[in-house]
């Protein structure tokens, strides 16, 4: 690990100053992705700005039902919060799916948004990728990418986004609150994170002189019934192949309002926008969920070992998506 | 290792609460808690597994809570009461969940041990505090097994011992006096 200048912030205000300060600085969270990534030389950062002592720890409640998750909130946290498991249950089922409880306990609502990739050639120092060195070629194209994204890809970078919580948040059209030299700023999470094209080595549109203060889950009071399901190579402890977030009402049998998003497809966090759209007012059965699939994975192209997920993809979210529907009719 | 992109960053003082025990150090910012308490205190009953936050091998309790101390850095964790294996022993003897892992032989190398039974006693004390996990239901927050086998999946045992592992723990979890002990 590359040695750094470490600087513990005192105040939100003066993060964005910091940051610019010098070459490669970054914000220090929980640590839990960046020290590992810093261990194996794929970060190195001139300087870590440690933001844990900073007032972004609360968990507060906005008007109608929505809550504003602070950007130091730990995973944990906000998995086991009340009114996140209340209202928002598919957030708090996603987090608990994710890493494991030492992990949950140190990471961050705002460091789980800025997790990098999981592809292994991104991981291996001998591998040509372009997320870690723009233009050096991908590794991942025709080699072992049964992990690797079936939507949204390019031909410059194949890898996914790792992160559970993020797929909820999706789902949930979350507000990501950042701060500045300019000042804050909102940017929706659907907008967050970037898909590669010709730039894999950018993940995210915050600048580089922005923090990440604040997640705001907007009210959504047919989020009670919502749902996280992943599929992995594991019970427990594993990262998605394939995940779906959905929150789903229905009136007399037809689909009301449909939220849905897949993990362990994309560089980001994938909304299903098309399957959305096709559901609205359809008959909540599994032959509109199966129709709305197909046409959310129509774009989809497979490399060389990873074609099961578009199959399976379709069907976890009939499933997903149908287990809301009697949950929903059941209330 | 690149040396290239090193930059002369002096070591910075740093308190550490370890076990009850106060610690002035001077440390490098790059350095990680799982090392300071092996290399600089000589705690060397915290282990390093993978050092990549896979295996649990280095768990530790900060504030009562588990953390993987592999990817912890140090300095991070100035003020905070670190309570490793080495801590959980009183005048009493050893802490339940330690003396419950001999009874059921909850290891065999003993490699991952310390890190099983501060990430057990970690995990009783979330269940307690009504965290929910994966397998959790809606409303109901029962220790069953299958929830201490997802609650404790952050702790990889090579050599397979996790039955006697599991044992000890639902024994433990199963006493009133685990939870009447102090970290």
């Amino acid at each position: 690990m590359n040695n750094f200048a470490y600087t513990r912030a005192e105040s939100v205000a003066a993060v964005p100053g910091l940051l610019t300060s010098g070459p490669r600085n970054k914000i220090l969270g929980g640590g839990t992705n960046l020290v590992d990534l810093m261990r194996e030389n794929i970060e190195q950062p001139g300087g870590l700005i440690d933001i844990t002592r900073l007032p972004l720890a609360e968990i507060t409640d906005l008007p109608e039902g929505g809550l504003r998750v602070g950007a130091l909130v730990r995973n944990s946290q906000l998995a086991a919060h009340q009114h996140v498991r209340e209202r928002f249950p598919v957030l708090s089922q996603a987090i608990l799916m994710g890493a494991s409880a030492q992990l949950r306990n140190m990471a961050t609502t705002g460091g789980n948004l800025m997790q990098r990739t999981r592809c292994y050639y991104f991981y291996d120092s001998a591998a040509r990728c372009n997320k870690r060195q723009p233009g050096a070629g991908c590794d991942a194209l025709e080699g072992h990418n049964r992990i690797h994204a079936i939507l949204g890809s390019s031909d410059a970078c194949i890898a996914t986004h790792p992160s559970d919580m993020c797929v909820a948040m999706s789902a949930l059209d979350a507000v990501v609150q950042v701060t500045g030299t300019e000042g804050p700023r909102s940017i929706p999470i659907v907008d967050f994170h970037r898909l590669p094209g010709d730039r894999p080595d950018t993940d995210t549109n915050l600048r580089p002189d922005e923090l990440i203060t604040a997640v705001d889950l907007p009210p959504l009071a047919f989020a009670t019934n919502s749902l996280y399901r992943k599929v992995r190579d594991r019970a427990s402890y594993a990262f998605a192949i394939v995940s779906v977030a959905a929150v789903l009402e229905t009136e007399n049998g037809r689909i009301g309002n449909v939220r849905l998003a897949l993990g362990g497809v994309a560089h980001k966090p994938w909304r299903a926008a098309i399957a959305e759209k096709q559901l609205h007012g359809e008959p909540a059965t599994e032959e509109s969920f199966r129709r709305a699939a197909e046409a959310e994975l129509a774009p989809a192209r497979a490399r060389k070992h990873n074609g099961f997920k578009i199959e399976l993809a379709k069907r976890l979210i009939v499933s997903v998506l149908s287990e809301l529907s009697r949950k929903g009719t059941a209330q | 290792m690149s040396s290239g992109s090193n930059v002369a960053v002096a070591a910075v003082p740093v308190s550490l609460h370890v076990n009850g025990i106060l610690h002035n150090l001077q440390l490098e910012p790059r350095v990680s808690l799982l090392d300071v308490l092996r290399e600089t205190i000589g705690l060397t009953g915290t282990k390093k597994g993978c050092n990549q936050g896979a295996c649990g091998a280095c768990t530790v309790l900060a504030d009562g809570q588990r953390i993987n101390s592999c990817l912890a850095l140090a300095v991070q964790y100035a003020g905070l009461r670190i309570t490793t294996i080495e801590g959980l022993v009183s005048s009493e003897g050893l802490h339940p969940v330690q003396a419950a892992f001999v009874k059921h032989d909850g290891f065999q190398c003993g490699y991952c041990t310390p890190g099983q039974i501060c990430s057990a006693i970690g995990m009783l004390a979330e269940f307690r505090n009504g965290c929910p996990s994966a397998v959790t239901e809606d409303s109901s927050l029962t220790l069953s097994d299958e929830e201490i086998r997802e609650r404790m999946s952050g702790n990889v045992c090579r050599c397979g011992a996790y039955k006697g592992i599991f044992d000890a723990i639902r024994e433990t979890a199963a006493t009133s006096e685990s939870e009447a002990r102090p970290q």
